[in-house]
């Protein structure tokens, strides 16, 4: 039966319509990919949370060593449940972890971290939230994974799990470690 | 049972989501206003045409979130340093993305978005001038000069008939 | 008890609609008249079983049960009566359950209108409703089943979102879904005429009136859910090109090309198998649409909580229904052949085109909504695609359509001579220049041109419409004889003057709104396009399940006190969400809007001030198209035609009609 092909371009056309739409089940449509990737950190000095007088420098982050800088504070119910997480992160000592407590008071922090348990090497006062801007922050908590020289390869929106930090984050810190070179696919945003 | 878990789950997912719901130590919204009132229409103007990533259907204008507040004094301060809306949408993008601007950008990837309505519109005006034509010319030639001439005199044997 | 009857009953539903479904579909195939004769009882029965499904919800709810999952998810103790109600339908299961119980409603009401059609054909089409409905209620009973139980049963349940503890919240589902479900009736009668290899002017006669209803009916569900979304989201927008709206907004535009498509295809005949691919478009729209807000697919205020998996399972039967029509249709549509032949100007040459501007704009609505998903999977990053491209691309489409509008009623059936067409036209389109250059020297120039074309675009819709009725009253013999002109004619001008009625509502808003963000302090007053609004007074509100702030002002103009508003913004219990009472000066002319922003340090509050030139007209002439096609499905001639056809024909007879 010979279908003239004007009669079949509908069928066509949902056809590619399902294949889009099906596709477009498997992201979360309220992720925002972060423009920094594979970019320098964006440059900042701020207090350091934990030594009064010292401050914490963006440059720090280039000093050859990979790192982990995660967005928080103590008002955050989700950091609150990603916080085994990051203690179980640091207690391996594969990668330091930074912090930057974003728009939080000294006090409320430093009681926080008391109870909770500290992962920080050290943590960055963000009280205005203007450098959480630069770093396209939207949400807490977000994390960012950030090579030896000091270049952004992923960022996590939203709390770490098990899950990610076993196939994604984990293994993108081990190469990284290693020096060897990326593929496109390991780095970017998740949510 | 897996309706309870169901919705705890989804309580737990709109946690997840949107974590800058729960309050932050410090609130108060900030008052940006420029008493000129060209500018002030193009600060909200502006405002208005950039997405709020937290209430992420809502505009830099309309949102509640803080990170909206945060946001509009930013833009309020860039504003009155003298910097341009295309300064200003360059800042925002570099930080967030392009899906921070409600309206797309026209570049490689977006011809198809913004000229594909019309490409469409005058590709289905033509296919249609062009069908209605063909048909009209198929059906002329389908009737030959014999069959028309018999077809006159059919209708004028008709019109006489009928004024009888 | 009740929600085990409940439940009982949707598996009840399930086993009719199967019957519904398989025997005269089969007894079509087969000539067999008993299976035939199995459609209608079983579209009661089933229809029966469903309408007890949702008063068991429905029960539930007004009982407060929190047992029940589903009601404890979106109803409390302190909710008022009436939006325990409407929370049926305000979370994914009751949503799905007002679905299928609308749509039962069509399948009845098809059911009894439908002793005329040859039996044969109405089979098909209560069958093909049954298989619709068959997914629908499996869908519901293996995952989307609104009478879970939860044990143990919560104490009180989480509340209904505060934004929908409205009075829209009554009317605009319930309207809506009977415009979208409706559809399913259209698609049904072209699914029914494609299997038995026939599109005639028969079909086109019968599928005219439920295309209509369904067509009104959507077009005020989605009136009432833009004038519902402008007082209740607190920012005086009353269209946000927003995923959901887009999603009702794309079965009618294809819903409109179809009203004009089939009233060609019943008059002259022709375009067919283009009626039978609009008729299947509409209602794949509708499932598209009951997709896109249910899936999690785009974030949207709309959106039911998201879930992916529901989604696969909406997408995978939206793939089966829309690709086995669409198969069908590629099979037997080559062989309709349409009779007719109409020359490049001609009235239907007119409606055409028409068609193709409308199917394009939505297209275009589509393609905007879902290029953001194309972009990332291509991986190319993520755009967003938001109101000033849907405008960029919406206007000049719609206002190509208007042109053409004017034409298109003058225009004669298969031949029209242009030059005595644009002859007939000329004093309409000198009228329309006029009026339009008096409005645009009233408000002191041309303020752009889009302002200038919406205007004389919207003059030249109603100077055609009105020349075209009052030349049909005088060939008829003067205005007396308006009785005997068809009550659909009126309907076509009617709706047609809703369409202009409507763009100076939206062109005046675009243009002339003032909108306004002022701070305020008690007695304090700021003024906005000439009126003066005084804070007066700010104080505390509580109600049965909120608590807030109230603002009281007074409005002047010219030293003259006019009004005064009160303004809320309240934040309900048990949720924690917050909702701004916007307050609205509505007027004919104009409607002046309050609402309260946040409260600064200092205690004074942010108020956002607009007024809203002719925006009621927005809401007005959609409301006059609706009346258009009102009118026009409840035209004589239907009813007339039906019972016509009662007395002539034999059951299981050929249709009558042009056919070839």
């Amino acid at each position: 039966m010979r279908i003239p092909l004007r009669f079949l371009v509908p069928l066509l056309f949902f056809g590619v319509l399902v294949g889009l739409l099906g596709w477009g089940l498997t992201r979360d449509p309220s992720l925002v990919p972060s423009p920094l990737i594979n970019k320098p950190v964006p440059t900042f000095t701020l207090p350091e949370l934990k030594q009064p007088g010292k401050t914490f420098s963006s440059a720090r982050l280039a000093r050859g060593h990979v790192a982990l800088v995660n967005v928080w504070a103590s008002w955050c119910v989700s950091c609150r449940a990603e916080h085994p997480m990051l203690l179980q992160i640091a207690r391996s000592g594969i990668v330091p972890i930074y912090g930057l407590d974003y728009k939080d008071t000294r006090k409320a922090a430093l009681n926080w971290l008391d109870e909770f348990g500290d992962p920080y090497r050290a943590v960055a006062q963000d009280k205005s939230g203007k450098v959480g801007i630069n770093w396209g922050v939207y949400g807490v908590p977000e994390t960012y994974v950030v090579d030896g020289k000091g270049i952004i390869r992923y960022k996590r929106v939203g709390p770490i799990t098990p899950k990610v930090w076993k196939q994604k984050m984990r293994p993108l810190i081990v190469r990284l470690k290693n020096g060897e070179p990326l593929t496109k696919g390991e780095t970017g945003t998740s949510g | 049972m897996k309706a309870l878990s169901g919705s705890l789950l989804f309580v737990l997912a709109v946690l997840v989501a949107v974590p800058v719901a729960a309050e932050p130590a410090q609130s108060g919204a900030g008052w940006h206003h420029f008493d000129n009132p060209a500018k002030e229409q193009r600060y909200q103007n502006l405002l208005g045409n950039l997405r709020c990533l937290v209430c992420q259907d809502e505009s830099l204008l309309d949102s509640n979130a803080d990170l909206a507040a945060d946001l509009r004094a930013q833009i309020f301060l860039m504003m009155k340093s003298g910097e341009s809306n295309a300064q200003i949408k360059q800042y925002l993008t570099n930080r967030y993305g392009d899906y921070v601007l409600f309206k797309p950008p026209l570049d490689y990837r977006t011809y198809a978005l913004w000229f594909g309505p019309f490409a469409l519109a005058l590709l289905g005006l033509v296919v249609l001038v062009w069908s209605i034509r063909h048909r009209s010319r198929e059906r002329a030639a389908a009737v030959s000069d014999e069959e028309r001439a018999r077809i006159d005199e059919l209708l004028r044997a008709t019109e006489r008939n009928d004024k009888q | 008890m009740i929600p085990e009857i409940g439940n009982f009953a949707l598996i009840m539903a399930l086993s009719l609609a199967l019957m519904q479904a398989a025997l005269p579909l089969l007894g079509a195939w087969r000539r067999n008249e008993s299976w035939m004769a199995v459609a209608r009882p079983a579209t009661f029965g089933h229809g029966a079983f469903v309408l007890l499904a949702f008063g068991c919800l429905a029960f539930s709810f007004l009982t407060s049960n929190f047992s029940v999952a589903y009601v404890a998810e979106n109803s409390n103790t302190a909710l008022p009566m009436i939006y325990k109600f409407t929370a049926v339908w305000g979370g994914h299961e009751g949503s799905m359950l007002l679905w299928v119980t609308i749509l039962s409603v069509w399948g009845v009401a098809v059911a009894i209108f439908s002793r005329s059609l040859p039996q044969v054909f109405s089979s098909r089409v209560l069958g093909v409703l049954g298989l619709i409905a068959t997914g629908f209620l499996l869908y519901m009973l293996f995952t989307a089943n609104p009478f879970t139980r939860s044990f143990p049963a919560p104490a009180q349940g989480r509340d209904l979102n505060p934004l929908l503890q409205d009075p829209g919240m009554v009317g605009h589902p319930p309207m809506l879904y009977l415009g979208y479900v409706g559809f399913a009736v259209a698609f049904a009668f072209a699914i029914a005429a494609l299997l038995g290899g026939r599109l005639d002017s028969a079909w086109a006669r019968w599928s005219r009136p439920w295309t209509a209803a369904a067509w009104v009916f959507l077009t005020c569900g989605i009136t009432l859910g833009s004038a519902w979304s402008y007082y209740v989201l607190g920012w005086g927008g009353w269209w946000f090109w927003d995923p959901v709206e887009n999603a009702s907004f794309m079965p009618w535009l294809v819903g409109t090309a179809l009203i004009h498509s089939i009233a060609v295809t019943e008059k002259r005949g022709t375009f067919k198998a283009w009626t039978a691919l609009l008729a299947i478009a509409a209602f794949s729209l509708s499932l598209l649409g009951t997709f896109i807000v249910r899936s999690g697919l785009l974030t949207s205020v709309h959106a039911f909580a998201v879930s992916p998996t529901r989604g696969i399972y909406i997408l995978s039967f939206l793939g089966i229904v829309v690709g086995a029509s669409l198969i069908l249709y590629a099979i037997r549509a080559p062989a309709i052949r349409s009779v007719g032949n109409f020359s490049l100007i001609s009235r239907e040459s007119f409606l055409l085109a028409n068609n193709v501007l409308l199917v394009v704009t939505c297209a275009a609505v589509l393609l905007g909504t879902l290029y953001p998903i194309l972009i990332e999977a291509l991986g190319m990053g993520r755009i967003s695609v938001g109101p000033p491209y849907f405008d960029a691309v919406f206007v000049p489409l719609m206002l190509a359509l208007t042109l053409l509008l004017g034409f298109g009623p003058a225009a004669s059936w298969r031949r029209a001579e242009p030059a005595a067409l644009a002859r007939q036209l000329r004093g309409a389109f000198i009228a329309s220049v006029v009026a339009a250059g008096v409005v645009i020297i009233a408000v002191g120039g041309v303020r752009s041109a889009e302002l200038a074309l919406t205007l004389f675009l919207a003059f030249w819709v109603v100077s055609t419409s009105l020349r075209g009725v009052y030349q049909r009253l005088r060939n008829r013999g003067g205005i007396r004889r308006w009785r005997s002109v068809p009550r659909g004619f009126y309907g076509m001008h009617i709706a047609h003057i809703g369409v202009a009625v409507f763009m100076l509502g939206v062109g005046v808003v675009s243009t002339f709104a003032v909108k306004q963000t002022v701070r305020l302090a008690p007695g304090q007053s700021a003024t906005v396009a000439g009126y003066s609004f005084r804070l007066d007074k700010m104080k505390q509100v509580s109600g049965p399940n909120y608590q807030g702030n109230e603002g009281i002002f007074t409005v002047s103009r010219n030293g003259h006190q006019l009004y005064t508003m009160d303004t809320q913004k309240r934040m309900y219990q048990p949720s924690g969400t917050p909702r701004s009472m916007a307050a609205i000066q509505a007027g004919f002319t104009r409607d002046l809007f309050l609402a309260l922003g946040q409260q600064l340090d200092d205690g004074s509050w942010t108020v956002r001030v607009r007024y809203m030139p002719l925006v009621r007209w927005i809401w007005g002439g959609a409301l006059i198209m609706a009346l258009g096609g009102l009118l026009a499905f409840t035209d004589r001639r239907y009813r007339l035609a039906m019972q016509h056809e009662r007395i002539r024909l034999p059951e299981g007879a050929p249709s009558s009609g042009v056919d070839g």
